[in-house]
């Protein structure tokens, strides 16, 4: 049996240097904010960086896909080539690691890496959409409800309930189903049924709640803190408070929490879009292009394998560099995992 | 257990004598010197006060003789005898034995340190069984009742079912002061037992400890940074800084007769009613050295007006006064020169170059 | 005690309400709702039938008491495959709880075992290993890895059956075979979280002071973990699992369910969407709601009961 537990960390923070005091005959610079310390940790970090960066490598690929597309495999991602794809029993070639069907094809004779490429920027984009909608509603609602609390809060924090009660892809397809069909029409501007951001907009709806109630909770333990009142008395009017104090001080848990969406609504894409209620045919994603394969199986592996390696891989990307990204900005973390 | 903690230790000599403890961190920016050779002797019965500011070292002192400090990243040298055993190189088994019983620690965050999901007689039972298992729940709950009681707490026997959040700060304390008691240790540890409490319910805090001092004849080790409360309970004090003991003595010693830079400080900082209220509150210029790369020499050389460059030695903890073996400071300061230099205004106080603002 | 479960079940019941007026808009926002719901080939009498049944034809409010009237008093019926809905639903709901509840055995000890073994081990090789796990669980779709489990262990090494549900009154070892490959695909993202939340809660537990008092009274290491720092630390964990149980449920196990051809209530779900058949999308999505919520309480309530700051 090990020794008992970790040093407590107060003990250990009471003997460190302090942020930004600079020690008897030392010359530390002032003012390293947390962020700027926070940024130091995160680069010592190397696996973190280094999974971040295999996920910006995803995204520059994916960007790239046009380039791929004409230079080097000479095909689109919807062209069908029947003739030489597929051998003689009507099975896709596989990985051929040459530029010409680079990972193969699929059934009807369109060269998987394009549309991997081309598939990807479809994913990417409604994950990066989704993100953003979900960041700024549930920023925008969860410092509402907590800073006002009242009868704002009770009907934010119920809206918040309703949307969570439904299971993540029931939500999804209900919506996928209805919006696919009619299309969005909002008065001041109508979006169709088969546009990516009718996905984007349902994914980032549905996880508006699960940040938008741990800001809300964090808004509601700072208003308690002397700092609000403090600027209340100065003068300060609500939206100034919430501006210049509460927001900084949420900042880093929305930090946090962008990497976390990022990946679950890179999923949700897929997932809806595997079950058929997320992108649409004509249009790619990694998505339709599992469902494709399995629906192959058992022939053509790869037709199933390639979109969902590039998958996993990606979203491990994100999920670890935001592991990093979290440590950096809770330091106590770190000093509890000893050598 | 069932000995009075009156009796002296089998072994003839003192209760607990430290000798050069030191502690060491390693973090990710390097090793932390958290106690740098500390060392000092309690007497049953004893109040020993341990007064320093935050980085001290007098927290991680105190911790350590409980063996709350190990942890993989954390090394130990020196020693800690108790009862005829070194508390820094026993087994876990051997110090799990001690805690809670021979040595009993009372914390500083009453708010934080009760377990918040089970109920306080229930905690307060789970202590004595640990230690004595013939003890039956019902013989425990009794005792605990009583404990309760002896700490000032009304309808003791009602409130053993209660939760501690149901409590107030200052019961709480009692709670822990109880809860510490229940095994009659003979050392009490209280690390800034009345830090996180209302100044009037420090003062009811205080008192009791005292009155336990005397029904239980058990020693107090009270870690504080405050002077002032350190006055009317302390028997001996010991001054940390910077994880070194800078200063030891009688009360009456330390208060009119300091022999260290820092303890003026200390002295000339505490609010009197007396004092000339035109003038600013001192306090000692500068902060704690980083214990990372502490300074060469005495700790407190530059934050000290009166350094000179003897002072980049370490000196030696020991007594300088012929008439007081037992009061004992590090300072190259000779000591005829120490009474003119102390005196700052009309009293006891560190002089400094300019105001501080704080 | 009481009034806080009174309170938290008149919560529930406004909640159920909203969520039902809300799934109602939903569905009855598309154009041309009767002959959506009518299937492929519609005649005038069938289009007149649902109009009047689902009362569009009379105004909103009407409408939404009639739609609710007819999903539970189980007489909502799907016109393209002319079945009934809730009887349906009911069919296979069993082969949705072997899902649910084996998984979610599985998901609940591995995971707690995971977080204990990782914090207990915090910054060494097992946990490092375990995080390693964790993260790649929590980055695979549930979909992809039911796939790749379905066929190179079910097809290629025939290991287990790649598909298929088979009803425990039937053969229960059947049963149980064709369940492993479905149980650990959907059990592999939550252990990943739970074993996560888990470490980082012990491990917050582990430097609270009430960690430290209790060491301070002599206590072993072993039952500082059992009765203060486990106890503390897994209420948090009971509430993820109410949740996520309720979600799983009502199913949320779509993807698994579709994957392995295990004729559930997700995958039935799945294919009215696919077929754009709107009576059972309508009815799972309101009943899988209304389980998330029911279920919520009951956790909610539940959580009061573990954790004694909250019952004021």
């Amino acid at each position: 049996m090990s020794a008992t537990g970790s040093t407590p960390a107060s003990v250990i923070e009471e003997s460190l240097p302090h942020e930004g005091w600079p020690a008897a005959g030392e010359d530390v610079p002032p003012g390293i904010g947390p962020y700027k310390l926070a940024w130091r940790r995160l680069r010592r970090n190397k696996v973190a960086l280094a999974f971040g960066g295999l996920f910006v490598a995803i995204v520059i690929l994916c960007l790239l896909a046009p380039v791929y597309a004409k230079h080097v495999a000479h095909t689109g991602p919807n062209t069908e080539n029947v003739d030489t794809a597929l051998n003689q029993f009507g099975v896709p070639v596989g990985p051929t690691w040459h530029a010409k069907y680079f990972l193969g094809a699929d059934n009807t004779g369109r060269d998987v890496a394009v549309r991997l490429l081309y598939g990807g920027r479809n994913s990417l984009q409604v994950g990066f959409e989704a993100t953003l909608i979900t960041i700024v509603l549930a920023t925008i609602l969860g410092v509402l409800a907590g800073f006002y609390r009242g009868p704002l809060d009770g009907l934010i924090s119920r809206a918040f309930e309703v949307i969570w009660a439904y299971p993540v892809y029931l939500l999804g397809i209900a919506l996928g189903v209805v919006l696919a069909v009619s299309g969005l029409d909002l008065g001041l501007f109508k979006i169709s049924g088969s546009s990516l951001l009718i996905t984007a907009l349902i994914i980032g709806l549905i996880y508006t709640p699960y940040v938008g109630k741990a800001i809300r909770g964090q808004v509601l333990g700072l208003r308690e803190r002397e700092f609000i009142d403090a600027a209340r008395q100065q003068g300060l009017g609500n939206f100034r408070i919430m501006y210049e104090e509460l927001l900084p001080n949420v900042a880093s848990t929305i930090i946090v929490f962008i990497p976390l969406t990022l990946a679950n609504a890179i999923l949700t894409e897929a997932g809806l879009s595997y079950l058929g209620a997320g992108v649409r045919p004509p249009n790619p994603s990694w998505g339709t292009m599992i469902s494709e394969g399995v629906g192959l199986l058992p022939a053509a592996v790869h037709t199933m394998l390639v979109p969902g390696i590039m998958l996993v891989l990606c979203v491990l990307g994100i999920n670890v560099f935001g592991d990093g990204v979290r440590d950096a900005l809770d330091p106590r973390a770190k000093i509890r995992i000893d050598r | 257990m069932s000995v009075d903690a009156r009796t002296p230790p089998t072994d003839g000599g003192h209760l607990l004598e430290v000798e050069g403890l030191k502690v060491s961190f390693r973090t990710e920016d390097g090793v932390v010197r958290a106690v740098d050779g500390v060392s000092f002797a309690i007497e049953p019965g004893e109040v020993v006060a341990i007064v320093g500011e935050s980085g001290s070292g007098k927290s991680v002192t105190a911790m350590t003789l409980m063996g709350l400090t190990r942890s993989p990243n954390a090394s130990f040298e020196g020693r800690a005898m108790f009862d005829g055993r070194d508390l820094v190189s026993a087994t876990d088994d051997q110090l799990r034995k001690v805690r809670g019983a021979g040595i009993a620690m009372v914390f500083q965050d009453p708010m934080s340190s009760l377990d918040p999901v089970h109920r306080i007689g229930k905690q307060i039972v789970e202590q004595i069984r640990v230690h004595d298992k013939s003890v039956s729940k019902a013989q425990a709950l009794d005792r605990a009742a009583e404990l309760m009681e002896r700490v000032g707490i009304p309808r003791a026997r009602e409130r053993l079912r209660s939760y501690p959040h149901e409590f107030s700060g200052g019961m709480r304390q009692r709670v822990m002061i109880a809860m510490a008691l229940s095994n009659q240790p003979k050392l009490l540890i209280a690390d800034e037992p009345t830090t996180a409490l209302d100044v009037t319910i420090q003062a009811q805090i205080l008192d009791e400890l005292r009155q336990l001092r005397g029904e239980t004849g058990a020693a107090i080790i009270l870690v504080t940074h405050d002077l002032g409360v350190v006055a009317d309970i302390a028997d001996r004090i010991v001054v940390m800084y910077a994880g070194r003991v800078v200063e030891q003595g009688t009360l009456d010693e330390i208060f009119y007769d300091p022999q260290h830079p820092y303890t003026w400080g200390l002295l000339g900082s505490i609010t009197r009613i007396d004092r000339d209220r035109s003038q600013r509150l001192p306090a000692i210029p500068g902060l704690p050295p980083s214990l990372l790369r502490p300074p060469e020499g005495c700790h407190f050389r530059p934050r000290c007006p009166h350094a000179f460059d003897r002072c980049t030695q370490v000196p030696e903890l020991k007594a300088r006064l012929a008439d007081a073996p037992d009061h004992l400071d590090r300072c190259w300061i000779e000591p005829e020169r120490k009474r003119s230099l102390r005196v700052v205004g009309d009293q006891i106080g560190l002089a400094s170059e300019q105001a501080v603002v704080s | 005690m009481s009034r806080f479960v009174l309170r938290r079940l008149l919560s529930m019941i406004a909640v159920l309400l909203a969520i039902s007026i809300l799934t109602f808009l939903i569905f009855t926002a598309i154009p041309n709702p009767a002959l959506r719901l009518a299937g492929r080939f519609p005649t005038p009498a069938t289009l007149a039938h649902i109009n009047h049944q689902w009362g569009f034809d009379r105004p909103v409010y009407v409408r939404y008491v009639l739609i609710m009237k007819l999903i539970f008093t189980g007489q909502i019926i799907s016109y393209s495959q002319q079945v009934n809905v809730v009887h349906q639903i009911w069919v296979y709901l069993p082969v949705t709880a072997s899902l649910a509840i084996g998984a979610g055995i599985i998901w609940l000890t591995m995971g707690i075992l995971f977080g204990v073994l990782s914090a207990w081990r915090a910054g060494r090789w097992l946990d490092r290993g375990l995080t390693v796990l964790a993260l790649i669980g929590v980055s695979m779709p549930v979909f992809f890895l039911g796939a790749v489990m379905s066929y190179y262990i079910g097809f290629k090494l025939g290991w287990l059956p790649p598909s298929d549900y088979v009803p425990f009154t039937q053969s229960p070892w059947e049963w149980f075979r064709h369940l492993i490959m479905p149980w650990i695909a959907l059990s592999v993202l939550f252990i990943g979280v739970y074993s996560r939340v888990l470490r980082s809660t012990i491990l917050d537990t582990t430097n609270d002071d009430y960690v430290r008092t209790a060491r301070a009274k002599g206590l072993t290491e072993r039952q500082v973990m059992g009765r203060h720092i486990l106890r503390n630390s897994l209420i948090p964990i009971v509430t993820l699992f109410g949740l996520d149980f309720a979600a799983v449920i009502g199913g949320g196990a779509i993807l698994t369910e579709t994957v392995f051809n295990l004729h559930g209530v997700g995958q039935y779900a799945a294919q009215s969407v696919q077929a754009l058949d709107i009576p059972p999308v309508l009815v799972i999505t309101l009943f899988a709601a209304f389980v998330v919520v029911i279920l919520g309480a009951v956790t909610d309530i539940l959580y009061a009961y573990l954790d004694p700051r909250i019952r004021l």
